[in-house]
């Protein structure tokens, strides 16, 4: 099918993180998928409507839709940022354009299993890996089961990332449990925001993992934070880097 | 020297500063809501029955106001007297005068956080009465002077050792002792003749059925019970929202409470008041306390489905690592967070932003309320009213500002950076409060977008 | 305008339009062995579950366990040729003395291992609360698996308190280290009466 995702790479992610954006590109192209990343975009309005500024959001509603509105899919490596976009993406000029665009929106793992139902990668990483569930992607896209429920198990980045050659998957004792980063929590609320990170960093080196992957980069980039500080040879990485890297 | 009242955030700086601790409460609330797992992956239909009783409760807010006209007529022609009370003055007066009228000046109370949210004992230790609470938690709690940290688990975020301690000084138990055993047996017979001496019993209420006109309270200890049953009158109060319509919802609620609260199949004592015991005077006082102006709020009326069985706070992690006095209000942790804008909108203006909004809270809620969802809904409220700091008004502007607009973005992106300067990741200084513990991202040399426009049109095969 | 008029009012203007209640019928026990069941999750929360055949045998095990030259109550006529019969009619401080209470439940629940008591048949409404230990007799046909069983058995109910009680008092609130015996019976025994209706369930003796 011919097809056309606009490529939506946040804010942070653009400045800190051009190889995870880098490597969720060529995921997709190698895939066959045409994408297209439309230069003027900025900021899905997140930080603000988190810290109760919804109100101030509507210019970057105006603007993610002028940037994201003509493709087939937006795809996103970041399921903190999507769930905003499907959650709060509101227009009052053109509210069938920004349902439309809600519900085109994908994480990028997501994607991979649901639209493009991918069920095998190329690609190679000989390491041991932890999985953070960002809770955004946990609790709000439903990328995994979400450990309070009485419900059948699944995850959709585990079945990604078993497809990996080399890589194994380190248990942890809290499977999903949030790294405190939170938004403007992370510095508003300083101190639990940096114990929760570190007691989060900690479950995995306990049990041996060498990368710490994520679906969204803004845990990633917390835990990373402290992990640095910490001298600690661990690395954080996103999982577009894992399932795009090869031999 | 003016007392400096402390927010969510200060507070918790402090109760993190035992980091020891903290791992210990943080331990034992995780091991709690493990015991809750367990239990509700035993039950197959527990996802049923959650959302059975949310729509119980749904109803029960539809339907309040005939409920309670049924549940007043029932509760009457049991022989018990019904008050009313619309705020926690007009409570404390109706306890008082039913004491005074008897002539009691020495009152046994069990748990009940609507007393607590009243500050009862304070209003009748200033008038003259003794009110001493049986739960062994809120005992030691108030000996310490201390309100309840954890609506199940008034005292979780004490120490043996400190426990041993209060004991020492307001008990005398030998100095050094610190056994959990030795401590409650001291505490049991001390207590039971505090029981057999009180001629008032007050008891909280968990559910009231408008059906039959019932309340039913549930305890692990039997404190309430031994309370009740030994005085000559008994007042139980309760908020306007803990009614239920039929007796046979009592199933539904009765399996979620105990599993949800601490993993235990069903509370030791589930107790079924419905008449006085020959020669007993009962009451029963009916309190609002903001809860009608909350069934008000479309957005928040869901709060009061809250059977207060405490998981949202076992599960939450701020809530864990953060300690529930932390939360300078009642009822702590994310459902403290909904409700106690409701009371006073100023004061626990913070407490909205005390959380992540990981959405844990919401998965646990026996009841389904979507805590998360309404933690987010009252930073919307709490900005717009305006009881947002100036300085973050500003700050959150300036960053609307410059995200809504691709030209200023990028400028200041090339520029320094820009967002590593606003959502502050970037002065490297001790003033910095995500520098101070965390490392910034590495700085790339290029963003994504400049290496797009550089490499964008190269494929990959 | 009175403070209850007032409430009502407020409650009228603000609560939500109607929202129908569920239908439970759903909820009922599976069909899985309930006086076994009912024993292993007794058991579990730290009661101590009797399968026996005849009122003998519960006078025999209650002389076995506790302390006979201590005040053992009973409200069961059976049982009071051996022990203290319970006045109805006495002020309930004076049983703050009382070693054992045995009573008898109306019924049992096989998924969280309560009983339940209306106040008939505790005699008085203190009495297992204030008891050191706690011993109750269960005909073994009135365990029904669940509280979905238990609340239709039990109906609007003649009495003017009940309670479900499921194991001995306890606390865990000093550093959640569990103690049994907070404030009510130290101890909770249960005597499984005869063989109940369930095909399965397996006499221990």
């Amino acid at each position: 099918m011919p097809m056309t995702v606009g490529l939506f790479i946040p804010c942070y992610v653009n400045q800190f993180y051009p190889n995870a954006a880098i490597a969720t590109l060529q995921l997709l192209q190698k895939l066959g998928v045409k994408v297209v990343y439309p230069p003027r975009q900025t900021c899905c309005g997140q930080p603000m409507a988190n810290s109760g500024f919804e109100h101030l959001t509507q210019e970057c509603n105006n603007l993610f839709l002028e940037n994201f509105a003509e493709f087939d899919y937006i795809v996103a490596p970041s399921a903190s940022c999507v769930l905003h976009v499907k959650d709060h993406l509101h227009s009052t000029e053109d509210p069938v354009k920004a349902e439309r665009v809600r519900s085109k929106t994908y994480e990028l793992v997501e994607f991979l299993t649901d639209v493009l139902k991918v069920d095998k990668l190329a690609a190679h990483f000989p390491h041991k890996v932890g999985i953070h569930q960002s809770c955004h992607g946990l609790r709000g896209l439903h990328l995994a089961q979400m450990s309070e429920l009485n419900a059948a198990p699944f995850s959709k980045p585990v079945r990604l990332l078993n497809m990996v050659d080399g890589l194994e998957l380190v248990s942890l004792e809290r499977p999903d449990e949030c790294c405190g980063f939170g938004g403007t929590f992370c510095v508003a609320e300083e101190a639990v925001s940096v114990k929760m990170g570190k007691d989060r960093v900690s479950d995995h080196v306990r049990h041996g993992a060498e990368y710490i992957t994520s679906v969204d980069l803004s845990c990633l980039m917390h835990m990373e934070g402290i992990l640095q500080r910490n001298k600690s040879a661990v690395k954080a990485v996103h999982i577009a880097e894992i399932l795009n890297a090869t031999r | 020297m003016e007392k400096v009242e402390k927010d969510h955030a200060a507070l918790a700086e402090e109760f993190i500063k035992d980091e020891e601790r903290v791992d210990w409460h943080d331990g034992a609330l995780w091991w709690i809501r493990q015991k809750r797992d367990m239990a509700a992956k035993n039950i197959p239909e527990w996802e049923a029955l959650r959302e059975a009783a949310s729509q119980i409760k749904n109803n029960v807010l539809s339907n309040l106001h005939d409920y309670l006209l049924e549940f007043e007529a029932n509760v009457t022609k049991n022989g018990i007297k019904v008050h009313w009370a619309a705020d926690a003055e007009e409570h404390n007066a109706i306890v008082y005068s039913i004491l005074k009228e008897k002539g009691i000046e020495q009152m046994v109370k069990s748990k009940s956080m609507l007393t607590e949210e009243c500050h009862l004992n304070e209003y009748l230790i200033e008038r003259g009465i003794d009110v001493i609470n049986s739960d062994l938690g809120e005992y030691i709690q108030q000996l310490d002077n201390e309100p309840p940290s954890h609506i199940v688990l008034p005292c979780i975020h004490k120490r043996k050792e400190e426990i041993g301690e209060i004991f020492h000084e307001h008990l005398g138990t030998e100095k050094g002792v610190s056994d959990p055993t030795t401590l409650t047996r001291f505490a049991r017979r001390h207590l039971r003749n505090v029981f057999v001496t009180r001629r008032a019993a007050l008891t909280g209420v968990n559910f009231a059925v408008a059906e039959t006109g019932e309340y039913v309270v549930c305890t692990n200890e039997g404190n309430a019970d031994m309370g009740a049953h030994l005085s000559e009158v008994q007042i139980a109060s309760m908020g306007i929202e803990k009614i239920i319509p039929q007796k046979k919802h009592l199933g539904i609620f009765l399996r979620l409470l105990a599993r949800s609260a601490t993993g235990q199949p069903i509370t030791i004592y589930s107790s079924h008041f419905k008449k006085p015991r020959k020669g007993q005077e009962m009451h029963l006082i009916l309190v609002d306390m903001g809860r009608s102006r909350q069934l008000g709020r479309p957005d928040f009326r869901d709060s009061l489905k809250c059977i207060r069985c405490g998981s949202c706070m076992n599960t939450c992690p701020v809530y864990r690592k953060s300690g529930g006095l932390s939360y300078h209000n009642t009822v702590a942790g994310p459902i403290g967070a909904i409700l106690a804008p409701n009371l006073d909108m100023r004061k626990h203006a913070d407490l909205p932003f005390a959380s992540t909004l990981c959405g844990s809270c919401s998965n646990v809620c026996p009841v389904k309320i979507n805590i998360h969802e309404q933690l987010y809904k009252w930073r919307q409220v709490i900005v717009q009213e305006g009881y947002a700091a100036n300085t973050k008004v500003l700050g959150i502007k300036a960053m609307a500002w410059t995200l809504s607009s691709p030209t200023s973005y990028s400028t200041i992106g090339k520029a320094g950076r820009w967002v590593l300067n606003n959502i502050p990741f970037a002065v490297n200084n001790k003033f910095n409060p995500w520098y101070r513990q965390r490392d910034m991202p590495d700085s790339p040399k290029e963003s994504f977008g400049e290496w797009y426009a550089k490499h964008g049109k190269d494929e990959v095969k | 305008m009175s403070t209850r008029e007032r409430i009502l009012a407020d409650v009228l203007k603000n609560q939500p339009s109607a929202s129908p209640l569920p239908d439970m019928s759903a909820f009922k026990g599976g069909n899985q062995d309930v006086v076994a069941t009912y024993c292993e999750v007794f058991t579990g929360i730290g009661g101590k579950a009797f399968r026996v055949k005849s009122f003998a045998e519960i006078k025999h095990r209650i002389a076995e366990q506790f302390d006979t030259a201590q005040r053992i109550i009973t409200s069961l006529p059976e049982l009071s040729d051996s022990f203290e019969r319970l006045s109805i009619d006495i002020d309930p401080h004076t049983f703050d003395d009382v070693d054992v209470a045995v009573i008898e439940a109306e019924l049992a629940v096989a998924e969280n291992g309560a009983v339940w008591l209306p106040e008939q048949r505790m005699g008085q409404r203190i009495v297992p609360y204030i008891c050191q230990h706690l011993a109750v007799v269960i005909p073994a046909e009135r365990i029904v698996p669940t509280l979905h069983e238990a609340y239709a058995k039990i109906g609007a109910g003649d009495y003017g308190f009940a309670a479900f009680i499921g194991g001995p008092s306890k606390t865990a609130d000093i550093e959640q280290a569990l103690v049994l015996g907070a404030h009510g019976p130290i101890s909770m025994s249960v005597f499984v009466l005869g063989q109940g209706t369930t095909p399965n369930s397996v006499a221990s003796y």
